[in-house]
């Protein structure tokens, strides 16, 4: 089990980790999502020992890891370009930390033939890594990350030099190589769907610190802030004064915003609220209607069907189902 | 990761050697020529400038560079765009065979083109002793800094960035003057500025082709210190000359800064085409029919006319290098100027070797502006000419350690032409061993002591066998500073062939030993070629 107790890095004045925390259990797949500047792959490096943290601790069982040098911390790292050694043949890059183990070479040998078995790239030891595509390098590195076995596998934006398509595919593999292999994992990214798909618990870092730490059921449903509820990609956040003229009140007085979710929006001609609608979108399956209130509300609902631009829509909206925040 | 102390450590011994073999002897030639009778004096700096004979010294050396410089970029920026843009049958090919001259020793190159021009020509006509001699000469020698030059910048530009120039109603010579030129203007200016200072500081293509009736400061430099014994004089102008090459050397840094500053867009692929129209057909045959006339002419007759005796083909010549008939007797027998060639190549190759790698190593690691002054400080020996610095060796290297005497000396002066190619060679290697890759290794649990020779020292070994050969070729090629300190003992391959020459009746003599030279440097050319060819991807 990883620990990362009030994780501070400073670079002179600025911090690029502002006392972070973070626990990761054993074989659960751990995502660290947020924006770009907010820390999450400085976390990474971190934890692997190629940042040296100016406060906190990072505990592996309980036990402080810090005074370990990076090579014998057994974490593995998977770099987001892959790094992989460009003199070295395919079984070269993956045997290469197992060869730090001095194992001999029959072990490392059915070793490297199990990994590239399990990353689906077998027959691929000879190859020279100036020759493999972005798929397969991401797979070699996976492989590489993977064979020597380390408690805890840390991956910087795995999938973020893939194309959508091949990435989508690549995910569902890793994510079953995870189960497989039964990986304490550490995955970093920005991408919501590839969190949310991999993840069995998303951590959502801001300026250096952990906002929100939940699955990804719970961080949807029940988004902390309304930050992390637009930063996730909730849609219909409102303003509690948008929403008083909707004759929507607040739960608590401190509450300053609100979550309409799409599936709370009902169109009906008796509706006790309206809207113009100014997009009419067909979305694979659905319509995703833009419905616009009034000068600062601009709803979206879900519609079976297609609604003309520019025609008055009377909606309610269910009460119960509208999430409040109080920022802080 | 490296401390302050053992970077400060690692630099002390490349600082250390340039210190006593490059800045003392510079500080010696101003010291001579300030303090003539060991007071001081500006009579050889009035001497010199008042004097007719040396103004029009400088203004040859200063014109004649301007000329060679012009008609250099006349021939090599069409060049450039020709390889740059357009695909055709054997173009890697003829591209490495313009890269020939720019590797060939300068004796090689002045004895090659009196082959073609100088008497005896199968042309018929003898330029030698003119100024065309020369500046034919000075092409062939600097074309290939050209194409590669502003070639390489070319294919970073995008065609698209021309396309939209013509989308938005420009004409071909309007987009070639507004849009193209412009950018293209820095890597032209560098390359010319790259020029220029190699045909300012031209001096074995000038003694060989300009017969002394052109001489330019370095010949001059070199005439007053070794014929007439005027180290003042000498001093001087060798002064002079450092005045002029700095000059150079500021305004090659301008532009190379501006060329550095990088392109709003590079092309994503290859941007090359087949020519599609008989006209483009027309400018690619044209173009490198030039070159090609340019390069392979001098190179070509050279080896035939060293292999032509009066009745027909035979190796007359190359018998005679073995057993040298009385009348070509020179020091030492021409096999002994190869075997001594070959022993200072050795050293010069060590020294060079490992002060370019500590250097390199001090360039990579460290920063701020102690590492910036290092790395012009390693820079310095380039832009100095190859007289001057054997000028200083000569004048300084007596006390306060007579090296002037000891076999040394000429491996310790090519070594000093040399390090600056082993450190651009390995730095840049250095450099793109990502520290990412070293941090990979670190995380799959290599020590650095580990990582390092698991990493970085199979990726740099490559390069320092490329700046190895460098040295090589450099040092077995090396004329200028060898001139001025060889003594009749230590002849090499490139003195005993400008010895040769002036033995009436050893020209086919001469070429034949320019064809040996040629050959060895050949084989180091090759292996940098074979060694670079087998870069992998990603580095």
């Amino acid at each position: 089990m990883l620990g990362v107790q009030d994780l501070t890095v400073r670079y002179g004045d600025t911090a690029a980790l502002d006392g972070a925390n973070l626990t990761v259990g054993d074989r659960s797949v751990h995502v660290l999502m947020g924006p770009s500047g907010s820390g999450k792959s400085t976390l990474l490096r971190t934890v692997a020992g190629l940042e040296t943290p100016t406060g906190g601790d990072i505990t592996w069982d309980g036990v402080s890891v810090l005074n370990v040098p990076v090579h014998r911390r057994g974490f593995g790292l998977m770099f987001q370009d892959y790094a992989l050694f460009p003199h070295r043949s395919v079984a070269a890059n993956v045997a290469f930390g197992l060869r730090m183990q001095h194992l001999d070479a029959g072990t490392i040998r059915r070793r490297v033939a199990e990994v590239l078995e399990l990353v689906g790239l077998p027959g691929y030891d000879e190859r020279s890594v100036g020759t493999l595509s972005g798929g397969e390098s991401q797979r070699v590195a996976l492989a590489r990350t993977l064979a020597p076995d380390p408690r805890l596998v840390l991956l910087d934006e795995p999938l973020g030099a893939l194309d959508r398509s091949l990435r989508e595919h690549l995910l569902v593999e890793m994510r079953s190589i995870f189960t497989r292999v039964e990986a304490t994992v550490l995955y970093v990214t920005h991408d919501r769907d590839e969190a949310f798909t991999i993840a069995d618990e998303v951590a959502i870092i801001r300026d250096g610190r952990i906002v929100a730490d939940d699955r990804p059921e719970g961080l949807w449903h029940t988004p902390p802030d309304a930050w992390t509820a637009r930063f996730i990609g909730l849609e219909n956040l409102c303003t509690v004064a948008d929403l008083a003229r909707l004759g929507l009140r607040p739960p608590t007085p401190d509450a300053d915003s609100a979550v309409v979710p799409p599936e709370a929006i009902t169109l009906s001609p008796t509706g006790a609220n309206a809207g113009t609608v100014v997009g009419s979108y067909f979305l694979a399956g659905t319509y995703r209607i833009d419905l616009v209130v009034d000068a600062t509300t601009r709803l979206f609902v879900r519609q079976t069907g297609a609604l003309p631009v520019g025609t008055e829509q009377r909606f309610d909206i269910d009460p119960t189902s509208v999430r409040w925040f109080t920022d802080r | 990761m490296r401390s302050k102390r053992s970077l400060l450590l690692l630099a002390a011994i490349p600082v250390a050697y340039l210190a006593y073999f490059y800045i003392y002897p510079l500080a010696t030639i101003l010291i001579t020529g300030l303090f003539p009778d060991g007071r001081f004096a500006l009579s050889a700096f009035v001497d010199v400038a008042t004097d007719p004979a040396v103004r029009s010294v400088a203004w040859f050396t200063l014109w004649q560079a301007v000329l060679s410089t012009l008609l250099t970029l006349l021939l090599g920026v069409p060049g450039a765009y020709v390889f740059a843009r357009y695909r055709f049958p054997g173009r890697s090919l003829l591209r490495s065979i313009t890269l020939v001259p720019f590797v060939l020793p300068t004796v090689v190159v002045g004895v090659a083109f009196l082959a073609v021009l100088g008497p005896g020509s199968p042309l018929g006509i003898d330029l030698r002793g003119s100024i065309w001699a020369i500046l034919i000469a000075h092409v062939f020698y600097n074309l290939s800094i050209v194409i590669r030059g502003v070639g390489v910048f070319w294919e970073q530009i995008d065609p698209r960035i021309e396309e939209a120039a013509r989308t938005l109603g420009a004409g071909r010579t309007r987009v070639f003057r507004e849009v193209t030129l412009p950018l293209l203007r820095p890597a032209i200016l560098s390359s010319a500025a790259l020029v220029f200072l190699f045909t300012f500081t031209s001096f074995g293509v000038i003694l060989i082709l300009g017969d002394l009736r052109h001489t330019t400061l370095e010949v001059e430099i070199w005439r007053q210190a070794t014929a007439f014994l005027r180290l003042d004089l000498a001093s001087a102008l060798a002064v002079l000359q450092l005045v002029g090459v700095t000059a150079i050397l500021v305004l090659y840094g301008k532009a190379r800064k501006q060329e550095t500053g990088g392109l709003p867009f590079r092309p994503s692929g290859e941007v090359a085409r087949r020519p599609s129209s008989p006209g483009e057909w027309l400018l690619v045959g044209a173009t490198l029919t030039m070159i090609l006339t340019i390069v392979v002419t001098p190179i070509a007759l050279l080896v035939a006319r060293s292999l032509s005796t009066p009745d027909g083909f035979g190796f007359d010549h190359y018998a005679h290098l073995l057993n040298p008939p009385a009348a070509f007797q020179l020091f030492v027998s021409p096999l002994e100027a190869v075997r001594n060639s070959l022993g200072f190549a050795l050293p010069a190759v060590l020294i060079a070797g490992v002060i370019g790698l500590l250097s390199a190593t001090v360039v990579v690691s460290g920063s701020g502006r102690g590492g910036r002054v290092f790395d012009t400080m390693l820079m310095l020996p380039l832009g100095t000419s190859a007289v001057t610095i054997g000028f200083g060796f000569l004048v300084a290297l007596g006390h306060p350690i007579n090296l002037r005497s000891t076999l040394l000396i000429i491996p310790i002066a090519h070594s000093l032409v040399a390090i600056p190619f082993v450190v651009r060679s390995t730095v840049p290697v250095m450099e793109a061993v990502q520290h990412r890759l070293r941090e990979a290794a670190f995380v799959l649990g290599a020590s650095p002591r580990r990582a390092w020779r698991e990493i970085d020292l199979p990726l740099i070994a490559r390069a320092l066998a490329v700046g190895g050969l460098f040295a090589f070729a450099i040092s077995i090629g090396e004329f200028g500073a060898t001139s001025f300190i060889v003594r009749p003992s230590t002849t090499t391959i490139p003195i005993a062939i400008f010895r040769l020459l002036g033995r009436p009746g050893a020209f086919g003599e001469a070429m034949a030993m320019a064809v040996v030279l040629m050959a060895l440097t050949a084989v180091a050319a090759l292996g940098i070629e074979a060694l670079r060819g087998r870069r992998t991807g990603g580095v």
